[in-house]
């Protein structure tokens, strides 16, 4: 017996493209949407033991060198001391730092130097950074150049 | 139908790589200050904490908005938390503090006080990486 099948052998077989291309859109509206340009972000490393917990401190580690920033009303700078001498600004700041530090390649005191900020309560956080910032470290043709790596803080000072 | 459907594919690889999902310890309400130093860390860090602070001076912490003064209580538990799975972790923990540009420096140093009141002694005060001005281009 003859099987007709006249007609079906040029039907092609297609992938059902609509309700895939559904789902793709979904997802791609999906991942549109989720998308958010965020800015990376670096931190400061702070190693601060508790007062308690240190004990005697070691004779031969340099103390630390006391850097003061006095607020004004509103909460910015009024005045930076480096070590008890008035700077102007953080770039001299960094100056009097490099200075210290000798930012010169090979052994220097770059280990060895650490800084202790001493800040007014009502300081605002930004030119902490940007002060953290001068101390510890520029860029410099792209490169950055490292400064003082051991940061720390005073304990609060009492809220005028 | 092919071209497009390859270049949907190709925008939906590209969202999804960049897509992000870390979002849990980046809230949005901090507006972080910026500097030019801050780099992305090489490796994670040992069991981090993040505390933000806002600039009313409240403090969040995973998710609970408290003053500065409860901290004590939540970071107690994570303290012991962290001595029960292992002794060494617990001083090695890293306090990641997220600072909003506004807040009074002098409740970061409350928060750093009352962490180190229970035993945390590593920090990280973290900022928004900026680009150098003068020189933006040349970075590698």
């Amino acid at each position: 017996m003859k099987i007709r099948n006249t007609g079906r052998d040029e039907e092609t077989i297609g992938l059902q493209m609509t309700s895939m291309i559904d789902i793709v859109f979904l997802l791609l509206v999906f991942f549109v949407m989720t998308f958010k340009i965020i800015a990376p972000e670096g931190d400061f490393n702070v190693k601060m033991p508790a007062q308690a917990a240190q004990g005697t401190p070691d004779p031969t580690a340099m103390p630390p060198i006391k850097i003061r920033i006095t607020a004004a009303e509103n909460g910015r700078v009024a005045g930076i001391k480096f070590a008890d001498v008035p700077v102007s600004n953080l770039a001299e700041l960094r100056t009097k730092v490099r200075e210290v530090v000798g930012d010169h390649p090979g052994p220097g005191s770059l280990e060895s130097t650490e800084i202790e900020f001493d800040c007014d309560y009502n300081l605002r956080y930004e030119y902490v950074i940007q002060a953290m910032t001068a101390v510890s470290g520029y860029v410099q043709d792209g490169q950055v150049v490292k400064l003082v790596e051991k940061i720390k803080f005073t304990p609060p000072r009492k809220q005028l | 139908m092919t071209p497009m459907i390859d270049m949907v594919f190709q925008l939906i690889a590209f969202f999804m790589v960049l897509v992000n999902f870390t979002e849990a310890d980046q809230n949005q309400r901090i507006r972080l200050p910026s500097s030019e130093l801050a780099k992305p860390p090489d490796a994670p860090l040992d069991s981090p904490i993040t505390i933000h602070l806002t600039s009313k001076g409240t403090a969040i912490m995973g998710p609970n908005e408290v003053p500065i003064q409860d901290l004590t209580r939540l970071l107690t538990v994570e303290y012991q938390v962290l001595v029960r799975k292992s002794e060494g972790l617990a001083s090695q923990a890293t306090i990641i503090i997220r600072g909003d540009l506004d807040a009074q420096f002098g409740l970061i140093q409350e928060i750093m006080q009352i962490c180190q009141n229970v035993g945390f002694e590593k920090f990280a005060l973290r900022a928004k990486q900026q680009e150098a001005l003068s020189r933006g281009i040349s970075r590698t």
